[in-house]
């Protein structure tokens, strides 16, 4: 196979996953929280249990006007949105889906260009937040910066922790040496992991800098059209993100009951499809955090159990 | 006010934690039992066989003895008549009877009180769970006799008499006609109480 069909090969899986399995997770996330609370959920859109309601909403984004306030700054203004879109899809593109180099581009310094991208996301709530010149996207924003720095820490030890274990950053060398033992050993380290990746993509109950009962929608207050669906995606890209993460990281990536080799892809998808349903879940059943129980969680209950799950983990590696 | 840093939620007693596991817990129960939406447009809505949807009007059996247009409280209900004479063969003299021209109800004067349907001496009125009559105008509102009478055929048959309810005036009144060996004429209705000692 020629290097540039390949190439071609490659982008274009990373960029159909990028389109679809956000879609997928917004539709689950649409019916899972209407049967949680009692109700349907979309039932018109497309025929069959309204399966094309993302596609309507994605129509309706489009063709709406695209605002940008008079006195925001322009070109700040209309960047962010790409710049809250863009890291996820260089995130896509080197999580591993199965063995033998099935993904997009294997890196053997991974978790860390995974962790440094996602870090771009404070980058986009900040310029959107200060470009919108107005006071709620500005609150909203501050509170997003706020969370996104502190719970940056616990995420990253968390993923030490586990590139620690398995004694390397790419993410196809952790999962080959992942074993299913891990599940016990680096359980703190999952739960924190989970917990900060659900708040570096203000997901409720971490939805502090959107708040939309106080702040109307945070930072992304004054977006309309399709730079607000771009932030939508993005943070459905995130759900993806996060999932895919914790599953190469802490659940065993492609490793199955059977058949690895084959049906790897397989069971990746559907680890990532069952956290996503897990992080979708969360979303319905708890109330969000108050903005100092926020950062309290954050430094006084992940950081200190992350470093602890550090030092366990290095006890665990010198004495194996 | 509890702690925030406590990550488990231990309010009160138990495992810290088991709070949030609850909530959990809630959630997915109610995922997995059936909603409560009524899809209504698609699927008609299972209404209560006492539904006071509409009320109509078998006109054969009004007399136009006048008592729901006066005994409605936002008199929304009109009635014009006049009478007939009907010679019988037979009979000494024509008789006469009242023939309805008109009987009219304002559904957007009517609060749905039922007393018209309560009072009516002859079964004229009924309830009918029929509800969908919106009008884009207030005056459409007004139906006049036929249009009532059209909803005679969506009104549902009396429920079945609770087996455990006191029997019917009705019933009371047969047995008691039964029981007495030759009453007098003026004991054909009982008398009010006799048969509702054990209800109040």
């Amino acid at each position: 196979m020629p290097l540039w069909v390949e190439l071609v090969l490659r982008v274009g899986g990373v960029l159909v996953a990028f389109l679809t399995l956000p879609l997928l997770v917004g539709q689950a996330e649409h019916k899972v929280m209407a049967h949680m609370q009692g109700r349907l959920g979309p039932m018109y859109a497309g025929g069959f249990h309204g399966w094309a309601q993302l596609v309507a909403d994605g129509v309706k984004f489009v063709q709406k006007e695209d605002i940008t306030p008079r006195e925001a700054d322009r070109a700040v203004f209309r960047l962010a949105p790409a710049v809250a879109l863009v890291p996820y899809l260089l995130v896509l593109l080197v999580i591993p889906l199965g063995p033998n180099d099935l993904v997009g581009q294997p890196l053997d310094i991974g978790l860390f260009f995974v962790l440094a991208v996602v870090g771009v996301g404070v980058v986009a709530v900040l310029m959107s937040a200060w470009a919108s010149a107005n006071k709620y996207s500005l609150l909203g924003g501050l509170r997003g910066a706020a969370q996104l720095l502190g719970y940056e820490l616990p995420l990253v030890l968390a993923a030490a922790s586990v590139a620690m274990a398995a004694g390397t950053l790419s993410l196809s060398g952790i999962v080959e040496a992942w074993q299913p033992w891990w599940l016990l050993w680096q359980a703190p380290a999952m739960i924190i992991f989970f917990v900060a990746g659900l708040a570096e993509i203000r997901r409720p109950p971490f939805d502090m800098p959107v708040a939309d009962s106080e702040l109307v929608f945070g930072y992304m207050t004054e977006y309309t059209g399709l730079r607000f669906a771009f932030f939508l995606l993005a943070e459905y890209v995130g759900i993806v993100v996060i999932a895919a993460l914790t599953t190469v990281l802490f659940l065993g990536g492609w490793q199955g009951p059977f058949a690895d080799d084959q049906l790897g892809w397989l069971w990746t998808l559907l680890k990532v499809f069952a956290v996503s349903f897990v992080i979708i879940w969360l979303r319905v059943s708890y109330p969000r955090l108050r903005e100092d129980q926020l950062q309290r969680l954050c430094w006084l209950v992940l950081v200190p159990a992350s470093l602890a799950q550090l030092v366990l983990t290095a006890a665990v590696r010198i004495a194996l | 006010m509890s702690d925030p840093s406590e990550h488990g939620g231990s309010s009160g007693h138990g495992l810290p934690g088991a709070g949030l596991v609850k909530g959990l817990a809630v959630t997915l129960k109610t995922m997995t039992s059936r909603s409560t939406t009524q899809q209504y447009p698609d699927v008609a809505p299972e209404l209560p066989p006492r539904s006071r949807g509409v009320i109509a009007l078998s006109e054969e059996n009004c007399t136009v003895c006048m008592l729901c247009a006066r005994e409605c409280p936002d008199w929304c209900i009109y009635i014009d008549s006049h009478k007939e004479e009907v010679a019988v063969p037979g009979a000494a003299r024509p008789r006469q009877r009242n023939v309805l021209d008109k009987f009219d109800i304002d559904f957007s004067l009517c609060m749905y009180c039922g007393i018209c349907v309560e009072v009516c001496p002859f079964d004229a009125l009924y309830w009918s769970p029929e509800f969908e009559y919106a009008e884009y105008d207030i005056k459409d509102l007004l139906h006049d006799k036929d249009h009532l009478g059209q909803w005679m055929a969506t009104v549902p048959p009396p429920p079945a008499h609770d087996p455990n309810g006191e029997p019917a005036k009705e019933e009371t009144a047969a047995a008691r006609k039964a029981a007495a060996a030759r009453p007098a004429p003026s004991a054909v209705r009982p008398e009010p109480g006799a048969d509702a000692g054990s209800a109040s």
